[in-house]
């Protein structure tokens, strides 16, 4: 399959080519193909049924559709399918670890995060510092490069018991070389854990190259169906840890007294899986396999290196931006600023009315004028960053993020998109 | 009301280039500050009451147009109204006195003063 041939496979496309709406939040959420569509309803048309349990045919076929899913995505990154735990999202992957390897873990134990990481890897260690008084350490990284080696080296300790963070940034787009990183987590003798919901979706992810030892990442960022996600765990990491929800499917014996798990990636699966969600999952990494995940790349490498020479060209004034500009390191997100509106200061509360005076644009404005003029379709707010926008000094940014199906055109009406939202403000 | 209303809108665009009230209250009665999860926007809210007479409403705000212009028409629409008044306006009449057709997430924008307006009453009238 060629890119000028991929939107033909979004029935989506259809209406919003029509209407005139270009949509440039894919690192929120992705559009649908109809292979993956197809493989949803197919499987309710045809195979509907529980797994692991009937012994009749639609049973069993049911059951090898969602193995052959777990196989299918696990060999996408590099895994064998027992290394493969299917949950709801990348958050769901995070808090079972922060529970289950959490639980592991005792008073005075390091967690290093960075400042770039999305609230799902940051939240739920927060969570557990409540209950097991751990430490967390920010590696605070500039938004201009990404996170090195030698950022991380001066946090590690001897209390060092876990380092997670992410390959790619939702906020910056930039992409962290996370093999050199887990080298230092783990000669420190701590697990290495990536969010991959920015990169897996991408760019060529594999675990072994990385060297990780947990990767978790959502279908619906990588044109699967929404409510179900991974968790990539090595398979000796996996089976040394606790299970995370008790319930159906995860166990092998129950008595009134005791429990005994299954196996993994089981044991970590409680109740009805999202079967549907898991084939259409498969069938969404089927695709992505088909177009290559080089060539995805380099698509987005294009779009992302177009658009830092439009808004070189456009010299839109108050235009700011956000991320390191070395394209080989560097996403297709690109998060920017019409005039900085500083973030709020309690202890200074200023009685002036910031955005007039310095002439900002709000993300919220920017982002539904954007939308009304020419139906681009932007993020505004922190993007589950806060701490990121924070350090940017801001209140909010807003955000383009492009995928298999945008296209050079999209990027030129998102610099139309600015340029008419700015004749609007007229200040 | 169509989408093309949001960019024409005058009032919008009066009350957020010269919002009316804006400021702080030295001696305020009760002070709130608010934020909107999804943007991070704030407003910092004074009132001051007589007996149960809003008597000044003043507002610093940091966010966008629509939370700025909201402040302001809501800070006219408040003065001088009595606790009961104000606890009886609802999201829609702020709303309908925006006279914007908006979504969800831009609703929020728009509630964010009333918000704290409400906050504010129930803090200081629980005090007495």
């Amino acid at each position: 399959m060629k890119f000028d041939e991929v939107r033909e496979h979004f029935p989506i496309f259809k209406k919003l080519d029509a209407e005139g709406i270009v949509y440039l939040d894919s690192a929120s959420t992705t559009q649908k193909p109809f292979e993956v569509i197809n493989a949803v309803t197919d499987f309710y048309e045809n195979h509907c049924s529980n797994v692991h349990r009937g012994v009749y045919r639609l049973g069993e076929e049911a059951t090898e559709m969602f193995n052959h899913s777990r196989e299918n995505i696990g060999k996408f990154i590099g895994a064998k399918d027992r290394e493969i735990v299917f949950v709801r999202n990348t958050t769901e992957a995070l808090n079972l670890l922060s529970y289950s390897l959490g639980s592991t873990l005792k008073e005075g134990d390091e967690i290093i995060l960075s400042n770039s990481e999305h609230h799902s890897n940051i939240v739920p260690w927060q969570m557990l510092r409540e209950r097991k008084k751990v430490r967390l350490k920010f590696v605070n990284s500039r938004h201009d490069r990404p996170i090195s080696p030698e950022d991380l080296s001066p946090l590690i300790s001897s209390n060092t018991k876990i380092v997670s963070l992410t390959e790619c940034s939702n906020i910056l787009g930039n992409i962290n070389d996370i093999r050199p990183i887990s080298k230092i987590a783990h000669d420190a003798g701590a697990v290495m854990i990536v969010d991959g919901a920015q990169s897996v979706p991408h760019m060529p992810v594999n675990v072994k190259d990385m060297d990780c030892d947990f990767l978790a990442f959502s279908g619906h960022k990588m044109l699967g169906p929404s409510g179900i996600g991974c968790l990539y765990g090595k398979e000796e990491a996996l089976e040394e840890l606790p299970p995370f929800m008790g319930g159906g499917e995860m166990i092998r014996t129950v008595t009134k007294e005791n429990f005994s798990c299954e196996d993994i990636p089981i044991k970590f699966e409680a109740g009805t899986p999202n079967i549907e969600g898991a084939i259409g999952f498969s069938a969404a990494v089927d695709f992505l396999r088909n177009l290559g995940m080089s060539s995805v790349r380099n698509h987005e490498k294009e779009l992302i290196a177009y658009t830092l020479k439009k808004e070189e060209e456009s010299n839109i004034e108050d235009l700011i931006s956000y991320g390191t500009r070395n394209i080989e390191k560097r996403a297709g997100i690109y998060a920017f600023n019409i005039g900085e509106i500083p973030k709020f200061d309690k202890e200074h509360i200023s009685s002036e009315n910031v955005s007039v005076k310095i002439h900002a644009i709000h993300p919220h404005d920017l982002s539904s004028l954007a939308d009304r003029t020419y139906g681009v379709e932007l993020r505004s707010g922190h993007h589950c960053a806060m701490p990121m926008t924070e350090d940017l000094g801001v209140s909010a940014t807003t955000r383009a993020s492009y995928y298999v199906y945008n296209t050079r055109e999209d990027v030129d009406k998102l610099f139309e998109a600015i340029k008419a939202s700015i004749r609007r403000f007229g200040f | 009301m169509t989408g093309d209303d949001y960019i024409n809108s005058e009032i919008l665009d009066e009350h957020f280039r010269t919002p009316r009230n804006f400021g702080r209250i030295t001696g305020h009665d009760v002070e709130i500050i608010e934020t909107n999860p999804t943007c991070g926007d704030t407003i910092v809210l004074d009132m001051k009451f007589k007996g149960d007479i809003l008597v000044d409403i003043k507002y610093i705000t940091r966010g966008c147009s629509i939370s700025t212009a909201a402040a302001s028409i809501l800070s006219e629409n408040l003065m001088g109204k009595t606790r009961e008044e104000i606890e009886h306006t609802t999201k829609e009449d702020v709303l309908a006195n925006i006279g914007l057709k908006l979504g969800p997430a831009r609703e929020r924008c728009a509630l964010i003063s009333y918000d704290a307006v409400q906050k504010g009453i129930k803090n200081h009238f629980k005090r007495k």
